[in-house]
């Protein structure tokens, strides 16, 4: 690397710093809207032009809020399904991962066309019938209902067997050639192993499963089985709740975003990097 | 530290093309006593570790799949909720209603309007920043990194209650920059030219993030010897952009592509969460209609017929594109 190299990108930075930091404040804006709003008086919310920094800082939508939600609940429910999702796919994912990458088997191949075309099939093309199915199976208003359909994903297989094909033949071969079962194996080298890619995995699931709107929207009915955006979403559209509550609305997108925003800037590596990886096929 | 795991996890795929195949060649060759005595033990293994998967894939995927398709051929509505068997076999009814339906075609109309605008802004906005965050930054990479991937992990029930602020013709963000210069805002999501537009912009700047992602890991695998020879010979940012990182990111723009045109032509939750599919109609969606006639009309059957229309036009679009940008490659 001669120094005519070192150079170029210099003085090319500034141009790319003001770009980036341009964007990135149009990117986060509507993040430092809530986030202020949220704290502002009902004046300063509907003040025009919008006022951004608040004044006086208030904690009243939160507690308005917390009155007229019962955001723990919620809370709760998400946190239960979002774990339970989140464990399903990372043992049934990796099982079946190991299987594609590590074990020769007839039929291997089949099932991971089967796995690449799942990666393809968009959820609304399943929604009308697993309505039904679980309305039939009486577990509308479940955890099960709401976990189920999610309990292991294609992505978590295709992910989880990439990962596990750079783990060395010769080191399974080795424990088999010891008499360990293919299940010992599993748990005990296999999946220590690929921690860095469950780490990634969990992350991924967590925040897809919080997140998920339409299903849990379609399988409650009853507010005490409500995840958090489904009890949102539906206070936001509740016309005798919500009119005039901007300031609570801020309050409660703040407490269903922050959680999420917190996680990922700790953990972005992770999944930034299996997002990427997915996308290396 | 996880990270050089997953780059080697990567490289490993990569360089061995079809890497399974590859393995199991080898590895048969290499140990045939204990191997072929394995083999055995290997399939049923395989079979008991695909067991839960193929379990749940097939209770809530593949019957959900075909089940759609059957329910699309019947009249079912909201009685075969509790008694699906007994729905009325009608043929092709659903179907050819559908194509004299004009609220199904407008809404066809509008998601292909939503993805001809809405995937070249996402994939060249995702790929500007990317190519910018690989070029010139390095201290605070990760920091804008997780700016630009942030509204991606943000709920989208958040994200409306804040682009509806944002959007509001009166007190809203951007009708505020508007006053500052002495204009009023037109009404955004109340205006049947401006929401479909609007509605764009917010998915955008939701989904430019996993584009960008995407695009900065294809550009990381670009060998920097690569990069270097260019400008050695004498070749300028935009020549090294156009000749150099747009052709080797190739395969990353393709897949890129092909899952936003995916995702963007299933949009439901951005039109659901703001307009309801209003002003009259010009930001219904496919999805949205069919989840509209399904869980709100309960017309089942009609609404399995849109889902399949919706399904066999992203395969069909999903098959195009891989021929056609495969196809410059070579």
């Amino acid at each position: 690397m001669s120094t005519v190299q070192m150079k170029q990108p210099r003085t090319k930075k500034p141009l790319v710093h003001v770009l980036l930091s341009a964007g990135l404040l149009v990117m986060s804006a509507p993040f430092l809207w809530m986030a202020l709003s949220a704290f502002k008086t009902d004046k300063e919310l509907s003040a025009s032009p919008p006022v951004w920094l608040p004044s006086e800082w208030t904690l009243s939508h939160f507690t308005q809020l917390l009155d007229k939600l019962d955001m723990p609940l919620y809370f709760m429910n998400s946190v239960i399904v979002a774990v339970l999702v989140t464990v399903s796919n990372l043992v049934f994912c990796s099982m079946l991962g190991y299987a594609l990458a590590k074990l020769k088997f007839v039929g291997r191949n089949k099932i991971f066309a089967l796995v690449l075309g799942a990666l393809m099939v968009p959820g609304n093309l399943m929604l009308l019938p697993l309505f039904v199915l679980m309305s039939k199976l009486h577990l509308i208003d479940s955890y099960a209902g709401l976990v189920l359909p999610f309990a292991a994903g294609a992505f978590g297989v295709f992910l989880m067997r990439q990962f596990m094909q750079s783990i060395p033949d010769e080191l399974l071969e080795a424990a088999r050639m010891d008499g360990a079962r293919e299940w010992y194996i599993f748990w005990r080298i296999v999946m220590p192993l690929v921690k860095p890619a469950l780490a990634t995995l969990s992350i991924i699931t967590f925040l897809g499963s919080w997140n998920n709107f339409v299903w849990p929207l379609i399988a409650t009915n009853s507010p005490d089985k409500y995840t958090l955006p489904v009890a949102l979403a539906t206070f936001a559209t509740d016309p005798n709740q919500s009119a005039g509550s901007n300031g609570m609305l801020m309050a409660g997108s703040l407490l269903v975003v922050l959680p999420v925003l917190l996680v990922f800037a700790v953990l972005q590596r992770h999944f930034t990097q299996g997002i990427a990886t997915a996308g290396m096929k | 530290m996880s990270t050089t795991t997953g780059a080697a996890a990567v490289a490993a795929e990569s360089e061995g093309a079809p890497g399974s195949s590859n393995s199991l060649g080898a590895g048969s060759r290499r140990a045939k006593g204990p191997k072929r005595r394995s083999m055995g033990v290997q399939n049923a293994a395989g079979w008991l570790f695909s067991t839960p998967f193929l379990v749940l894939f097939t209770v809530f995927m593949a019957f959900p799949i075909v089940a759609t398709l059957l329910m699309s051929f019947t009249d079912f509505g909201i009685r075969n909720v509790t008694d699906p068997l007994s729905a009325n076999f009608i043929g092709f009814e659903n179907y050819t209603k559908l194509f004299s339906d004009e609220k199904f075609l407008k809404s066809l109309f509008n998601t292909a309007y939503f993805v001809v605008v809405g995937v070249p802004l996402t994939i060249v906005l995702g790929l500007g920043v990317a190519v910018l965050l690989n070029n010139g930054i390095d201290r605070a990479r990760t920091f804008f990194r997780i700016g630009f991937y942030a509204p991606v992990v943000t709920s989208i029930v958040a994200v409306a209650v804040v682009w509806r602020f944002v959007l509001d013709p009166t007190d809203g963000l951007i009708a505020g920059l508007f006053s500052e210069v002495g204009l009023t805002a037109p009404d955004f999501l109340g205006n049947e030219k401006l929401a479909m537009p609007s509605l764009i912009a917010m998915a955008v700047w939701r989904n430019l993030g996993t584009v960008m992602v995407l695009f900065i890991a294809g550009l990381q695998a670009i060998p920097t010897e690569v990069r270097e020879a260019a400008k050695l010979d004498g070749a300028g940012t935009w020549q090294e952009l156009r000749l150099i990182t747009v052709p080797l990111l190739r395969p990353t723009l393709l897949y890129a592509t092909i899952i936003t045109t995916i995702g963007y032509l299933n949009v439901f939750e951005e039109p659901f969460v703001m307009t309801q599919g209003g002003p009259s109609d010009s930001t219904l969606t496919v999805s949205l209609d069919m989840y509209r006639e399904g869980f709100n009309f309960f017309h089942m059957g009609y609404a399995s017929a849109m889902a399949y229309v919706l399904f066999v036009v992203i395969m069909g679009i999903t098959v195009l594109q891989l021929r056609l940008l495969k196809d410059n490659t070579k």
